[in-house]
């Protein structure tokens, strides 16, 4: 069977699974539809979780930046696993006690201020847009190369698959799809990459593949990639070349933004009890770790393949000296090559008319190549068996439609909790309430198709922005709520605005009004606007602190909630509220 | 409330702190220590076939952070037992 078939096949079978799964988990209230009645097992949570948080972004494009990147590539694999712990250990358990739907519910109630509440719902929606958007991007990607259908029409049966089960079974359906797309997703990332370990290594453990020896006799495989990287004028591949403080603020950034993202955090509130809310944040990381951990792995190996498909095999001379591919020819180039040049992700533009391609980090470069299709060109580059290429695509787009679904919760729960019930119509009972919710959900959905059919160029420049944002304005929000009982609503409500705009100015400044001037020299202390979100939180901390000081005392009975969410006991009868 | 008075229910946030604040160090000083901060002196040493600044920062940081949450469960779950509190 060629791929194609065979895509069209898994692919199929996961999207019935989906639809199957939804039906069986409908949500009758609002209960299960925001938080799945609070009755999901820690193990189970952890999955989902892991899924919810493993977005296209981590299945496509991650192994794809380390690979182009190499060691500045760190920024990524510990921001966005290093981030669970201080969930884990700092919010975590407190909001599970807290014991209500949202993050916005936390912050208005532990602020006492409906003006709390707004800007946390207007940062939660914003985020959560942002996010989407690149997710339907991906769900587009994968089906116009693996179907060969229209980007368009990618999108749209993507929506309709996420419309089915998230409108329908709301955060109960989410949570069991999710488990099911964790499955999915991390055995289509692991198959490739154990074969292409061993195909490379020897060893089928790519944790420790690519600390190895090569099957070929050429050497340790890290040497041999930073030798190669270095000829080709790429610099090392082990060594870093952003600054210490910039790549410092990046990794800060994205830890502390991890910890702030909305739809994660309110994984957090399906567990029955603040115990299992700890242990399923520990899942959460063991599961988000086997892909984390192997990304690196699979970064170096398609390094190595792709530069020596292009350029032409290493040898190794009788001295020990070695002779470095001088390019091959195009007319005989591998399938891959021809495939995803019709998608305009590669480009070969014959420079000194020889007629071979060449890759390199210089001058005598002829290559352009995207780093999004690492990952899914890899079982091609490697040349392995057609399933495992079909598996791929559906892992992919089990990855997208994950995170598309988990955000779209968090949109549909801030517009019908958090605006609808608890601000403009408080007397809405809870029928009219779950209306609304998948009535947002249904809107939701729509508008992130829309963003993924006509992507806004700025998409991959707001993926800094939806960090940031976390970062400089709900993470220090709750933090604040959790550890400090002197914080008052106009110091928190002061601070979350002033990191806010802080931060969005500075990154739409050099990101959007001069990005002709988005370079080190001109970054404030040389940090970048991907890295200034950690800066964002100080000066919220600090405007926060400052403003308490000078305003009024923290009302006795918001004092006494404090003092609640500090102890588990008690955690079911928070429930019924 | 469910504690006796009052000083044992400050005694519980203290020890949580201390618990938390511990682990947060190791936390800090596996990922920004030894994978940014001290990388290129980490990275004169061999490790497995890897450079160590290399392998903390790609690898040996994640497993930390895995252990890190897996001992604060089991502190917090023996702290709740002690001042009775557990759910």
């Amino acid at each position: 069977m060629d791929v194609q078939t065979l895509t069209y096949i898994i692919v199929g079978l996961t999207f019935a699974m989906y639809i199957g799964i939804a039906i069986w988990a409908r949500a009758g209230s609002t209960k299960e539809f925001y938080v799945a009645g609070g009755g999901v097992p820690p193990v189970m949570n952890g999955m989902a979780t892991a899924a919810d948080w493993m977005s296209a972004a981590s299945f496509i494009s991650l192994a794809g930046i380390v690979s182009f990147t190499g060691s500045d590539g760190l920024v990524y694999l510990l921001g966005w696993t290093g981030g669970y712990v201080l969930l884990a250990l700092c919010m975590v358990p407190y909001l599970r006690k807290f014991g209500k739907f949202t993050v916005p519910d936390f912050i208005g109630d532990r602020y006492y201020s409906d003006t709390a509440r707004i800007v946390a719902v207007v940062c939660a929606i914003f985020i959560c847009f942002t996010y989407i958007a690149g997710q339907m991007r991906g769900v587009g990607v994968v089906f116009s190369r693996f179907l060969e259908v229209e980007i368009e029409t990618g999108v749209v049966i993507g929506m309709a698959v996420v419309f089915f089960y998230a409108v329908l079974g709301g955060m109960k359906g989410i949570t069991y799809t999710q488990v099911a797309q964790y499955c999915v997703l991390i055995f289509a990332f692991m198959v490739p990459a154990i074969f292409i370990s061993v195909m490379m290594t020897g060893n089928p453990i790519p944790q420790i593949g690519f600390g190895s020896e090569m099957v070929d006799g050429s050497g340790y495989l890290l040497a041999k990639l930073d030798g190669l990287s270095e000829e080709l004028g790429f610099g090392a591949y082990t060594e870093g070349r952003k600054s210490t403080l910039d790549v410092f603020c990046i990794t800060g950034a994205l830890m502390i933004g991890t910890a702030g993202l909305p739809h994660v955090i309110v994984r957090f509130f399906t567990v029955p009890k603040v115990k299992d809310s700890r242990i399923s944040a520990g899942w959460t990381l063991v599961f988000i770790g086997i892909m984390y951990t192997t990304i690196p792995a699979l970064s170096s190996f398609a390094r190595v393949n792709m530069i020596e498909t292009i350029n032409g095999p290493t040898v190794q001379m009788q001295d020990g000296s070695k002779v470095y591919g001088q390019g091959t020819s195009y007319a005989d180039a591998p399938s891959w090559i021809k495939n995803w040049e019709k998608t305009g992700l590669i480009t070969f533009d014959d420079k000194n008319g020889d007629g071979k391609m060449f890759y390199s980090g210089d001058e005598r470069n002829e290559m352009k190549i995207d780093r999004d299709i690492m990952v899914l060109a890899n079982p091609e580059i490697a040349d392995l068996p057609a399933w495992v290429i079909a598996l791929v695509a559906a892992g992919g787009l089990a990855a997208a439609l994950s995170t598309s679904a988990g955000l779209l919760l968090v949109i549909s729960t801030s517009v019908s909790h958090d605006l609808m019930k608890k601000t403009l119509r408080p007397d809405i009972s809870d029928k009219q309430e779950l209306m609304w919710a998948r009535g947002a959900a249904a809107v939701g959905i729509v508008l992130a198709g829309i963003l993924g059919i006509y992507p806004p160029d700025f998409v991959a420049a707001v993926v800094a922005f939806a960090f940031g944002l976390a970062a400089s304005s709900l993470f220090p929000a709750i933090i604040m709520g959790i550890f400090s009982k002197k914080m008052n609503k106009e110091g928190a409500v002061a601070g979350m605005i002033v990191g806010l705009v802080f931060t969005a100015a500075y990154i739409i400044y050099f990101k959007f009004v001069n990005p002709a001037a988005n370079s080190p020299d001109n970054w404030f202390l040389g940090i970048s606007p991907e890295g200034i979100g950690t800066i964002g939180m100080l000066v919220n901390f600090g405007t926060a602190f400052a403003v308490s000081k000078v305003t009024g005392d923290v009302p006795q009975d918001v004092v006494d909630m404090v003092d609640s969410i500090r102890v588990p006991k008690g955690a079911g009868e928070a429930h019924d509220h | 409330m469910s504690f006796e008075n009052k000083e044992q229910a400050e005694g519980y946030w203290k020890e949580n702190l201390k618990i938390m604040l511990k682990l947060l160090v190791v936390w800090f000083v596996v990922s920004y220590g030894c994978g940014i901060l001290f990388i290129d002196q980490l990275n004169e040493i061999t490790f497995m076939g890897f450079k160590l600044g290399f392998w903390f920062a790609q690898q040996g940081a994640m497993y930390v952070f895995i252990a890190l949450i897996f001992i604060y469960v089991k502190q917090m779950n023996n702290l709740d037992k002690k001042y009775n509190v557990e759910e």
